[in-house]
């Protein structure tokens, strides 16, 4: 087991590599520099802003000082937001993206596979057929439709929930970004965990389950849940992801100072290092939990630590 | 599946006809019709926005943009998911092995991350677009092509066509790949709604398509703007972008479930 945690592992670090080399290669190969005003600046002052910020040293002297650097958490200087460090500005955005995060992963989970599984044990049943079509519905409309909508039938016209973010201390207000991020990944749980639960539920050992008069409760629980579920686990890569994804989205839509947000206003201003810092530190979390959803499989699954 | 072809030539076919057939164009601005809700007069069907521009015709102009970014994009990851695909099957061993980790490294890649990347650091380039929408969802399409590839070469005409001296890209162009039609034509059709998805995200944030030209998501995000007096701004664009999306979803489901079904045979 510790082998193979270990093989992946080192599999994951050339992959890092890979992601910071090109990133920073793509901010480095813009045309026209993060200082580009309006105005043009005196070539004294231009100089010397370049000079503070090393961007008039060689390209290969940039990314091994922005290596050594990165190596101990220091992403370098925010090019926009004026004395703040690119990982002071990370850490003040994670806690809020990483708490919305887990709580739609938790809800995709329940309500994924509760209702993938009831499908399954009804397969071709009115309900069944009713849970598919949300779960299709849900694949299909995106996550920056399905906000606003909410907002606007719930705040803004029924004003049952606060429709923003500040102004308002009440726990409510985590209520619709979470199901907005959710939705589309409750459907794909509900699809997979459909799929994979009437193939189980088909397979011999169950039937031995049912002959020795085990009931359906039992049986989903003790017996066909755990291998149910590792198409839904092998799923859970993706679907960090995506959830990385939507936040961004879901944070511009209801005014949420996360991550994504720092990352949306970067981009739109132009802020260099912000915007690779982002993209290297999402990167690094997409591909280390990754690595941690493949242990997992070799944990459940023993078969796979053996090929 | 019928249905939503149907729906899908419906849409496309307005999307094309619609702008002829209204008396307003997408730029006009009319101050004195400023956020019209739908209506007859002035024939603005879908109401105006915030600069009194008409939104019949900016939607159907916002299908026209969404649709032609989504199909370059699908024919972008064609034409790099086929080759790439068709050539690490065909050749196989070392090459093939080499080929699909690297496939598998970009897996794990964040690409919509590196899409915006790209955005920032070259202007907001249509063309980019394209091109950076293909560059990334061509990953199933290899892997799909790659392992019919596999199956095909021990047939029979490929090892005629081998004796015969056919060399080896051509083998790949002229014998394998019209037999791979099929499988990837109900690819594309799964590749479609994923191009018109991020095209739509990258719109929304403001990151695509720029004024006064217009997309899907870029008309959801006005309509995100305006929700509070102007509904409608938000609903119909919206509700429009979920139709397409879900149409092009389930017309690539039933496809999909066909050729497995002819496969299997």
């Amino acid at each position: 087991m510790l082998r193979y945690a270990l093989l992946r592992l080192l599999g994951a670090i050339p992959t890092l590599l890979l992601v910071i080399v090109l990133a920073f290669l793509m901010v480095h190969a813009a045309p026209g520099g993060p200082f580009d005003e309006e105005r043009a600046l005196p070539a004294d002052v231009a100089a010397k802003i370049e000079a503070a910020y090393h961007l008039d040293e060689t390209l290969p002297q940039q990314f091994m000082r922005y290596m050594s650097g990165l190596l101990q958490g220091d992403l370098g200087p925010s090019f926009r937001y004026r004395d703040y460090t690119v990982s002071e500005l990370i850490g003040s955005g994670f806690p809020v993206s990483l708490r919305l995060g887990l709580l739609a992963i938790l809800l995709a989970l329940l309500v994924g596979v509760g209702s993938g599984t009831i499908a399954a044990l009804r397969q071709g049943s009115l309900l069944d057929r009713v849970v598919m079509s949300f779960a299709m519905t849900g694949i299909s409309i995106p996550v920056f439709v399905v906000g606003p909508v909410l907002v606007l039938l719930f705040a803004v016209k029924l004003h049952w929930l606060p429709a923003g973010w500040s102004g308002t201390e009440s726990v409510w207000k985590y209520l619709l970004p979470v199901i907005t991020l959710a939705l589309p990944q409750i459907a794909y749980i509900a699809r997979l965990t459909r799929a994979s639960m009437i193939d189980v539920l088909s397979r011999d050992f169950i039937r031995t389950a049912r002959a020795q008069g085990l009931g359906t409760k039992a049986i989903i629980r003790f017996h066909a849940l755990k291998p149910a579920m590792l198409p839904v686990l092998s799923y859970m890569g993706p679907a960090i992801a995506a959830i990385l994804t939507g936040s961004v989205v879901v944070e511009e839509v209801f005014g949420i100072p996360g991550l994504g947000q720092f990352f949306v206003r970067g981009a739109l201003n132009r802020d260099y290092t912000l915007v690779l810092g982002i993209v290297i530190f999402y990167a690094t979390l997409i591909i280390a939990l990754n690595l941690i959803v493949d242990i997992l499989y070799g944990v459940i699954d023993p078969r796979v630590r053996h090929r | 599946m019928k249905k939503s072809a149907g729906v899908l030539l419906f849409i496309l076919l307005l999307a094309i006809v619609g702008p002829w057939l209204s008396p307003n164009d997408y730029l006009g601005t009319n101050f004195d019709a400023l956020l019209r809700s739908p209506q007859l007069a002035g024939m603005h069907l879908f109401g105006t926005d915030d600069l009194g521009r008409d939104l019949f015709v900016r939607t159907m102009l916002g299908i026209r943009v969404t649709l032609m970014v989504a199909v370059v994009a699908s024919l972008v990851s064609l034409v790099i998911g086929v080759t790439y695909g068709a050539v690490a099957g065909y050749v196989g061993g070392r090459v093939d092995a080499v080929m699909m980790r690297f496939v598998d490294t970009l897996y794990a890649l964040p690409f919509i991350f590196f899409v915006i990347l790209l955005m920032v650091a070259f202007e907001r380039n249509f063309l980019l677009i394209f091109v950076a929408i293909g560059a990334i969802n061509w990953l199933d399409m290899a892997r799909i092509v790659r392992g019919q590839t596999l199956s095909l070469r021990e047939r029979e005409f490929v090892d005629a066509a081998r004796l015969t001296g056919v060399s080896t890209p051509r083998i790949i162009f002229r014998h394998i790949a019209p037999n791979l039609l099929g499988i990837v034509v109900v690819y594309v059709t799964l590749t479609i709604p994923q191009a018109i998805l991020v095209e739509s995200f990258l719109s929304f944030l403001g990151l695509g398509v720029q004024e006064p030209q217009t997309s899907l998501g870029a008309l959801v995000d006005a309509g995100v703007n305006k929700m509070e007096g102007a509904s409608w701004m938000l609903l119909i664009p919206a509700s429009l972008l979920a139709v397409i999306l879900m149409s092009f979803n389930f017309l690539g489901d039933a496809l999909r479930d066909f050729f497995d079904a002819k496969h299997k045979q």
